[in-house]
């Protein structure tokens, strides 16, 4: 590796280190919203509560397909650091896939509550589990957004030095909302059921 | 250009491997999957299923922490560490906080529909004798 390599990776560390800062601040977004749905949890105006509405096995496989996407983007990352253009197209592909699937079923699940009555404008637990969960669908969306863009440089501009910088942003990004969504899981839909 | 050789290869051991991510994959299924059956089989109730689920959560944090996003084997000086560190504590701060002033709102307000309502009740729930 040349000087000039060197002086390159170094920029690019700083850069990827600037997106983990971002990705640590986003963390104090969602902890707000966490806080609030921890304190209004029990707020339900007389309208069902968490265990009377959600379907357990349906969220399980919510979790399963976004955990999985989570493993394949890691591997899409390491086929990028050896430069393996197919391989990436194929595991950035199928995290793609799994994240349309996941949202697909986060909105189905919305639109359904909505259906029975049961939308944010109910009570305050409503309010703030739909603030929560689709704040938390919203970034979803916007990496999906960026997973196209990052597909189509892939295509048009192969995996050069910024394309793989990106994608390690990219990944990064995916990863930490997997960890978000093993939260909101554990809080909202598994100790829901726990009526304390 | 000997010196940038050993850069070079500190760098190389901050990313995964397939080896890691699959460990990493597997543990986290096992967490979840270990959740989700403790939940529908009823295995534990109140507060025993809240510590029993917070406990595999955080466990699974740390489990993606290390095999996802590879924190574990960060360079010296640990910039992303220090930096998740704090945020770990800034989030601390709001939900417990959040949880605790609410608590007191509530404790302080709620069981009477007038000041001394209230008096009455937090007299009678802390024991005192007048």
């Amino acid at each position: 590796m040349s000087e000039l390599a060197l002086e390159k990776h170094e920029a690019d560390s700083k850069s990827i280190f600037g997106f983990w800062v971002y990705l640590m601040t986003d963390c104090v977004l969602f902890a707000t919203l966490f806080g609030t749905f921890a304190v209004l949890r029990g707020s339900t105006f007389g309208g069902p509560a968490g265990s009377d509405l959600f379907s357990m096995p349906f969220v399980l496989v919510e979790t399963l397909a976004l955990l999985t996407s989570s493993f394949t983007c890691g591997l899409g990352l390491l086929a990028a650091r050896r430069r393996d253009k197919q391989q990436v197209l194929l595991f950035f592909g199928i995290t793609f896939l799994l994240g349309i699937f996941f949202l697909t079923m986060e909105l189905t699940e919305f639109h359904h509550l909505a259906q029975e009555g049961n939308s944010w404008r109910h009570s305050g637990f409503l309010s703030s589990f739909f603030t929560l969960v689709a704040t938390h669908g919203l970034h979803i969306t916007a990496g999906l957004l960026w997973m196209t863009i990052m597909g189509i440089e892939v295509l048009t501009r192969g995996l050069n030095r910024v394309v793989t910088r990106q994608l390690t942003m990219l990944s990064l990004f995916w990863h930490f909302l997997d960890i978000i969504w093993i939260f909101i899981f554990t809080i909202v839909y598994l100790m829901g059921r726990a009526a304390v | 250009m000997s010196q940038p050789k050993a850069v070079v290869a500190r760098h190389e051991t901050t990313h995964g491997t397939v080896r890691s991510y699959t460990i990493g994959f597997v543990l986290s299924l096992i967490l979840t999957l270990t959740a989700y059956l403790l939940v529908v089989n009823d295995v534990f109730h109140g507060w025993t299923l809240v510590y029993a689920l917070a406990t595999l959560a955080v466990a699974q944090l740390l489990v993606q922490l290390l095999f996802f996003l590879h924190l574990g084997r960060e360079s010296r000086p640990r910039w992303n560490l220090t930096v998740m560190l704090f945020a770990v504590m800034v989030v601390a701060t709001l939900v417990f906080g959040s949880l605790w002033i609410m608590r007191n709102i509530q404790y302080n307000h709620n069981h009477g529909a007038t000041p001394s309502g209230t008096n009455e009740f937090i007299i009678h729930d802390e024991g005192y004798n007048q």
